[in-house]
């Protein structure tokens, strides 16, 4: 296989939690996440609220600092990057956000928000107008939208023009992070069939951030699934669909209510008891293992490994050992 | 209909205005259902439906702007009885009822609490108010029971607990709690979960159905999630633009939707137990319903749509004692 457009090594991050005088202790929202995305393929994060994954997803486009590890884009480390090296990476790596109502600038006009990119890279187009309606035919807008305000607009039409204002700049990884849960079903729809279009008409790899595991198989192709600051599980998306290994991953499944009453109503299910942890003081060994089925002596003692268990088909568990 | 299953509530001919500053919002449009006594009864809909709206109508909860034209709530107190109108019945009146025999849940946690007094105050009032307990103090000794059912972690620690002490599953955990807390007939859930973890969602309606089950809770859910539809209800209506569409058991309308509305929405959900390579999506958007289209209100994104779609409301159709539709297409 290709070398991976972006490379995740032992990526931590640590939020420090202030006392009045001395800080307390660290909130330990990721700690220490690897993981490979291929060019113009989609990796699925999934992940409870307050798992870490909008954290590596803002860590992978430098919106924020990590406390250890790195983050490879094209072989360079991310945050060793200066000047126009840094400017051009930006410009590569976009992010759109899981709330069309607030990532528009409600005093600007669709024009302006989808234009002021291409003026702060300080591109060269000959008709700008033409340009920015070109952008919003790609993503299924017309002209008549040029002149309007984002209040003017639904949510799944605001998600369009923030995808549209990405792909002024010719970008090659997008992160996006919930992009779809503020939206309606039918719109949600679109939206993903939009997306799934535009990466293949562009080439486009993404980092796709849910905590819905519909719209993150039918997106993905590779999946990481995420609990409390650690990738647990990692894979090709119809392998981990059809065959989690993580117990974790099991439950995970198993919690989501299928759309067919026949299947969800007779389904095994894997129940664990309990909510996440504060990832202040994660427990010790396994982070699951307060909460699994299937713990072990030790399990509480000892952080298991993150192997290779099938090819390509990752999981952090101590009731799998290497092959 | 079976002659075993009581009512407890029975909708009929709904409608709700909102006078907005751009003009008359017709938000609800002459909806009817009825939900029997010990069924979850689950309103399904996209943002702006109409289906909280519904909800909150049944005990007047609708504020101004928004104002109740016409229509009638049939409550069912006790079964065989004479039923009451809620929307004639008095505020006071209403009040006793409201939080006591009729309870709600509602989306937004952090909205739903007072962020001034603690969790167990919060609990203690509602019983206070409606005369369950004597003391407040009284009330926290409960308080702790109340959070335990909910699985609240450490329900000694969090009765003392302010609101954004906790998170927001926390939160929703305490909300439920609250509404559980009189013991009443009706729980009126909106979207319950929606602010919930996967786990922990399935955790909570696995103690919905539990308490439905040993107090023959009846409960009214409100959700856009087609999951929960499957996995909670008997019956289902869906709602679309502020009208029932199609109403059917579960089970009948997921294996036989007729509607082309609540056929294309369960093309559009993603499956995740299945591989899918092209979601259906349905073009367009919901309509505003300050001029809704007339006719059918689906019309504009069906694509099925007559002649006829466009000028006449289609009639309630039952096609089966189990389903009934409101579509040109099944007349």
């Amino acid at each position: 296989m290709s070398t991976p457009l972006v490379k995740v090594v032992e990526l931590k991050k640590y939020f420090p939690v202030k006392g009045i005088f001395f800080t307390k202790g660290y909130v330990k929202a990721v700690d220490g996440v690897n993981f490979e995305i291929y060019k113009g393929k989609t990796l699925g994060l999934v992940g409870e609220s307050g798992c870490g994954k909008t954290t590596v997803g803002k860590l992978v486009l430098r919106l924020l600092k990590p406390t250890s590890g790195k983050v490879l884009y094209e072989g360079k480390d991310i945050f060793k990057l200066k000047g126009k090296e840094l400017k051009e990476f930006r410009k590569k790596a976009q992010m759109v956000f899981q709330d069309p109502y607030s990532s528009l600038n409600p005093r600007m006009t669709i024009f302006d928000i989808i234009y002021e990119p291409v003026k702060i890279y300080k591109i060269k187009v000959s008709d700008p107008e033409k340009f920015v309606v070109e952008l919003l035919y790609s993503v299924g807008l017309n002209e008549s939208h040029l002149y309007r305000y984002p209040h003017e607009f639904s949510g799944g039409q605001r998600q369009r023009i923030a995808i549209a204002r990405i792909l002024a700049l010719n970008p090659e990884f997008i992160v996006l992070d919930e992009p779809t849960s503020a939206l309606d079903v039918s719109v949600q729809a679109q939206i993903l069939n939009l997306l799934k279009d535009l990466q293949k008409k562009m080439n486009l790899t993404y980092l796709f951030i849910s905590h819905d595991l519909g719209v993150v198989r039918y997106m993905s192709d590779y999946i990481a699934v995420m609990y409390l600051g650690q990738i647990v599980e990692y894979g090709p998306a119809e392998e981990v669909f059809e065959k989690p290994l993580h117990p974790y991953t099991k439950a995970l499944f198993s919690a989501i209510p299928v759309p067919d009453p026949e299947i969800t109503r007779k389904r095994e299910k894997l129940k664990v008891p309990g909510e996440p942890p504060s990832p202040i003081n994660p427990p010790p060994g396994c982070r699951f293992h307060p909460r699994c089925p299937f713990r072990k002596e030790i399990c509480d003692k000892e952080e298991p490994e993150f192997i290779e268990y099938e090819k390509d088909h990752f999981v952090k568990c101590h009731l799998y050992s290497r092959k | 209909m079976k002659s075993e299953r009581q009512p407890i509530i029975e909708v009929k001919d709904l409608y709700v205005n909102f006078y907005t500053y751009a003009g008359v919002v017709k938000a609800i449009d002459g909806v009817s259902f009825t939900i029997y006594r010990g069924e979850t009864y689950c309103l399904v809909g996209e943002t702006g439906c109409g289906k909280s709206v519904t909800a909150k109508s049944l005990t007047k909860l609708i504020r101004p702007p928004g104002r109740i034209e016409k229509g009638q709530v049939l409550y069912y107190r006790e079964p065989g009885k004479e039923p009451i109108d809620l929307l004639r019945l008095s505020e006071e009146e209403l009040r006793k009822i409201r939080g006591a025999e009729i309870s709600y849940i509602f989306q937004d946690p952090s909205a739903s609490l007072d962020p001034l007094y603690t969790i167990g105050y919060q609990i203690s009032e509602t019983m206070y108010d409606h005369g369950v307990i004597s003391s407040i103090k009284e009330g926290f000794l409960k308080a702790v029971d109340i959070l335990k059912s909910v699985l609240m972690p450490d329900p000694e620690t969090r009765v003392k607990n302010y609101p954004h002490e906790l998170s927001g599953g926390m939160k929703q955990r305490a909300v439920i709690g609250i509404s559980l807390s009189n013991n009443p007939q009706l729980v009126i859930a909106d979207e319950p979960t929606t602010a919930l973890d996967a786990t922990v969602q399935d955790q909570i309606m696995d103690l919905l159905k539990k308490l439905k089950k040993e107090k023959n809770l009846t409960v009214l859910l409100i959700t856009h999630n087609m999951g929960l539809v499957a996995d909670m209800c008997d019956r289902v209506a869906v709602m679309y633009a502020g009208r029932i569409v199609e109403e059917a058991d579960v089970y009948e309308l997921f294996k036989n939707p007729l509607h082309p509305y609540t056929k294309a929405l369960l093309k559009a959900v993603p499956n995740p137990v299945k591989k899918i390579d092209k979601l259906e999506s349905i073009p367009g958007t919901v309509p505003n319903l300050i001029y809704p289209p007339p006719g059918c209100r689906f019309h504009p994104r069906c694509q099925y749509a007559m002649e006829k779609c466009k000028t006449e409301r289609p009639p309630e159709i039952w096609v089966s004692p189990i389903h009934r539709v409101s579509c040109w297409l099944y007349s």
